[in-house]
């Protein structure tokens, strides 16, 4: 089951395929290889991370942080939202995984189609979706936000735990019911413990994303309900307590790393015993029970998910008096009152936004695949520039974008006016996603051909470039279209880095979506429609590309590929 | 705490001595009041022909026009008659845009700083946002003021007080008697109608906190906001939001209390269409925080001399006579006649609620953290 798993994590190669001996690059080739993403994630990643322990574990700020009375107030609100969330997703998760791994229904792939794309969307989009529908007594709070978490987590659900109940074995089941079992006991005694450590999986992912929740709760959230993420950002940016921000940062990946920990040791534990069958054939629903326990499913899934959006687009229509196009009209314009404007220009942050995912994709790219290379090439002691370049997916963006503020500040490294500074960041959170695209590609195509192409009297360089680097560019249109996705929707490293009267789409939204006249909020709602629609433009081309290339690779590819669109700040 | 009967300045400097604070609430005063004989003629400081082409960035909150004001005509002017391009950045409330400037200390997003005041300034100056600068205009501006800063890091530009504003017509229409106290807010009739800002990220904000625990003593505001948030404050982010978006009058909104300034009342009266004879709102008199507000050179500015242009023109009497009617706000600049409807309409408190600054900077982010645990947690 776990090959099957959407996951970050690539799985081991096959050691045969690996770059062999006879094929291996000459060293030079691979340290100049090598030493762009090196260069890249020590000065980008390792250093602001340096930085930022070491003003958090200075003295003062940790002492007047750690007996302030609010970071526990705050750590306990981001732990119990947290847990909360994760149980709400799970039990909403768990009958619309069941309904699209056993039935065959007309709407099955677009349901899961509507949920994987849903899960892409930009924090912001997700939080502006959930303003946009709640009633105004929910607009704000506790409510808003676990059911934004929800509606966002739920891909997660369904697609994890339904993989595994695709494989299954349909005829235990079977057997137990034939002795007598109830249904219920079927599902408690059989099923539920099989699918454990699927549920676990699911759990700890959709835990990891919601403990860390920024952008949801910058949109939803009052200051009774931030979590440590917001807590950092608002010491930071809005009081100006750089060491205190930098404590609560610690103290955040201290729970976590403490949490996670214990979700992989008690997952061990709980290994599976049964090997697991390959997929069983997916039935229609035969009785009248089992059409309407599917319909229903099916169709509440897909409501809630649907009528979020919709009613963000339904909003960007309504002015004062109803119906009206005028946010998308003076999209350009942010007026509160003559002369005086909100100081964002929404239709400046559009192109900036395009900009900045064109530079970070770039970046990206580039970085990304030089390291695939240096790693594919290097074999077993690629391994730690491998850990190294997954490093960012671990860390959450507030941390990567308040670390470079707080280390790109002194000459002659005071980068904060420089206009790269927002795509490197966006590009550091976008690397890994490039790495094991184009590396699964990489371990695919190198070993044998590089070999065959050596016997035919190539030398290794010259095996490789007719070899491995024509078959980089489809996994690299994938990768650029994850980082373009990536890069449009950042929101929590760029809430560090942008500069006032630069900024992007996401930051655009949380502005006006933070004002209450119906105008600016109603542009907020339409800037969020088109960065939605972007979004699921890029993930569109990644999905297209990956398909293709995916049919290459004897269909392995694909569904990774959805595993793993989810990136960026949570 | 210093409760108050101290004069005008004392919140925002070193502690002064009884001469010199005899000189500071004539000086004050005389800036507040408007000497009455000042000359037209604008003063010309520098030598405009080696600017020309430069372009300034001016960062300023977001209650500063950026456009289609009689304000920004002046900068318009001072741009025709020097060469130099002033774009103004909008940097949200001045609490966020003094974070932000401490951030990029060094780095500035811009050249000049205007509008950071005397509650969030320690913070400014410790963090070194600004490159001291003396300008030669700032001599119209009274001694006692100019104090507040004594390494001349930034130039005060304009005084304010922070008060509660109500809707006249809004309380006549209810028949309901405008408050007069602070403590008039906790009762049952006036629930539901305040809104205040965020103190931490906006200055009045902050400073009617300040009132609050002028009055009501360190220990005793806590009591007092706890009881104001069961009588149904609301809080929003900035000043620009609470009176154009959220207050009756101004903006259309629910609220006819609104926390905004002893001149905001004049500012209605000018603007009013149909014009008016008196003002639709009205000043809570006991409720008034004094407030100055500076303007600096940012460090690290690539346009110095351009920079140090600009704000001598800000501090100049062609500019600060804009401030009146634009950001409803005294001038420093002494030699400014201020308009007659100005003087008529706003309210200037004989003894505005004040807190040793002291007290502020070593208080004010346990304050607020407080503020927040009690009012939004």
């Amino acid at each position: 089951m776990d090959r099957d798993r959407p996951r970050l994590t690539e799985p081991a190669p096959s050691r045969a395929a690996a770059i062999g001996s006879p094929g291996r690059l000459p060293r030079h080739t691979i340290v100049a290889l090598a030493a762009v993403p090196v260069v890249f994630l020590v000065v980008f990643y390792a250093w602001p991370f340096a930085t930022l322990l070491h003003r958090a574990l200075g003295l003062d700020a940790l002492g007047a942080t750690l007996t302030r009375r609010r970071t526990w107030d705050v750590a306990w609100f981001t732990l119990w939202q947290a847990v909360a969330s994760t149980a709400l997703t799970l039990l909403a998760g768990l009958a619309p995984a069941y309904v699209v791994a056993r039935y065959r229904f007309p709407g099955r792939r677009l349901l899961v189609g509507l949920l994987t794309a849903v899960f892409v969307l930009p924090t912001v989009v997700v939080g502006a979706a959930l303003l946009a529908v709640l009633p105004a007594s929910l607009e704000r709070g506790v409510v808003a936000i676990l059911a934004a978490h929800v509606v966002f987590n739920l891909a997660v659900v369904v697609r994890v735990v339904g993989v595994a109940w695709e494989h299954l074995p349909a005829d235990l089941e079977g057997a137990a019911a034939t002795l007598g079992a109830s249904s219920t006991r079927v599902l408690r005694y059989v099923t539920l413990p099989l699918l454990r450590p699927a549920i676990t999986a699911a759990g700890s992912i959709v835990f990891l994303f919601t403990f860390t929740s920024f952008g949801v709760i910058r949109i939803l959230g009052t200051a009774g309900t931030a979590t440590i993420e917001v807590e950092v950002w608002r010491r930071a940016t809005q009081l100006g307590e750089i060491g205190d921000a930098a404590v609560l940062t610690l103290v955040q990946l201290v729970v976590l790393a403490a949490i996670l920990g214990w979700a992989t040791s008690s997952q061990r534990r709980h290994g599976r015993a049964l090997a697991m069958r390959p997929v069983a054939e997916r039935r229609p629903p035969r009785t009248a029970g089992q059409r309407s326990f599917v319909g229903i499913t099916a169709g509440l899934t897909a409501t809630v998910v649907l009528v979020p959006l919709g009613a963000l687009v339904a909003r960007s229509f309504r002015g004062a008096e109803g119906f009206s196009v005028a946010a998308w009209r003076d999209l350009g314009r942010t007026e509160v009152r003559p002369g005086i404007r909100l100081g964002i220009d929404p239709i400046d942050a559009l192109v900036r936004s395009l900009q900045t995912a064109a530079w970070a994709t770039l970046f990206a790219v580039v970085v990304g695949a030089l390291a695939a290379l240096a790693i594919a090439a290097t074999g077993r002691s690629g391994r730690l520039l491998d850990a190294g370049v997954m490093l960012p997916i671990g860390t959450s963006a507030v941390t990567i974008g308040f670390g470079m503020l707080i280390t790109f500040d002194t000459p002659p490294f005071d980068w904060r006016a420089s206009w790269w500074l927002v795509p490197v960041g966006h590009a550091l959170v976008a690397v890994p996603f490039v790495v094991r695209t184009t590396l699964s590609v990489l371990r695919s195509v190198s070993g044998r051909l590089v070999e065959a192409a050596a016997t035919l009297g190539a030398s290794p360089t010259r095996a490789w470039r007719a070899v491995v680097v024509p078959a980089l560019w489809r996994p690299l249109v994938v990768a650029a279209g994850l980082a373009t996705a990536i890069s449009l929707g950042e929101f929590g490293a760029t809430s560090f880095l942008s500069r006032s009267g630069s900024e992007t789409l996401p930051i655009a939204i949380e502005r006006l979506l933070g004002r209450t006249g119906t105008l600016l909020q109603a542009q907020g709602f339409a800037l969020a429609t088109i960065l939605a629609a972007a979004t699921i433009v890029a993930v569109l081309v990644v999905d297209l590309a990956g398909r293709e290339h995916g049919g290459q690779s004897r269909g392995r590819h694909g569904r990774r590929h959805e595993g793993t669109h989810r990136a960026r700040d949570r | 705490m210093t409760p108050r009967s101290t004069p005008l300045i004392t919140p925002l400097g070193t502690p002064l001595t009884t001469p010199l604070r005899r000189i500071v609430a004539v000086a004050a005063a005389a800036a507040l009041v408007a000497a009455a004989c000042g000359d037209d003629a604008p003063d010309e400081e520098t030598d405009p022909a080696d600017l020309a082409g430069r372009t300034v960035t001016l960062v300023a909150y977001d209650s500063f026009p950026v456009a289609d004001t009689t304000l920004n005509e002046a900068l318009d002017a001072f741009g025709d008659e020097t060469g130099i391009d002033v774009e103004i950045l909008s940097a949200g409330d001045t609490g966020s845009m003094v974070s932000k400037a401490v951030l990029t200390a060094g780095n500035p997003e811009g050249d000049v700083l205007w509008g950071i005041d005397n509650t969030f300034l320690s913070r400014a100056l410790d963090a070194d946002v600004f490159e001291p600068y003396e300008s030669p205009a700032a001599a119209a501006i009274p001694a006692a003021l100019r104090e507040i800063a004594p390494g001349g890091e930034v130039t005060p530009v304009d005084v304010g007080d922070v008060c509660l504003n109500y809707d006249i017509a809004w309380f006549e229409d209810n028949d309901v008697e405008p408050p007069s106290t602070l403590d008039d807010l906790l009762s049952e009739e006036y629930a539901d109608l305040l809104v205040v800002q965020n103190p931490a990220t906006s200055s009045p904000g902050l400073a009617f906190l300040l009132a609050t625990i002028a009055t009501y003593g360190e220990d005793g505001w806590t009591d007092y906001w706890a009881a104001l948030r069961d009588n149904g404050v609301e809080v929003v982010e900035g000043w620009t939001e609470a009176y154009y978006e959220r207050f009756t009058w101004a903006g259309g909104g629910p609220r006819p209390l609104v926390v905004s300034y002893g001149s905001s009342p004049p500012a209605e009266v000018i603007f009013a269409d149909p014009p008016r004879d008196d003002a639709p709102t009205g000043v809570v008199e006991a409720s008034c925080f004094r407030q100055v507000e500076f303007a600096g050179v940012l460090r690290g500015t690539d346009e110095p001399e351009a920079a140090r242009a600009l704000l001598d023109f800000l501090v100049s009497e062609t500019f600060q006579a804009e401030l009146p009617l634009n950001l409803f706000v005294h001038p420093t600049n002494a030699d400014v006649e201020l308009p007659a409807e100005f003087v008529e309409h706003a309210v200037v408190p004989e003894d505005p609620l004040t807190v040793d600054p002291d007290l502020i900077e070593t208080n004010r982010s346990a304050w607020i953290d407080e503020w927040t645990g009690i009012v939004l947690g």
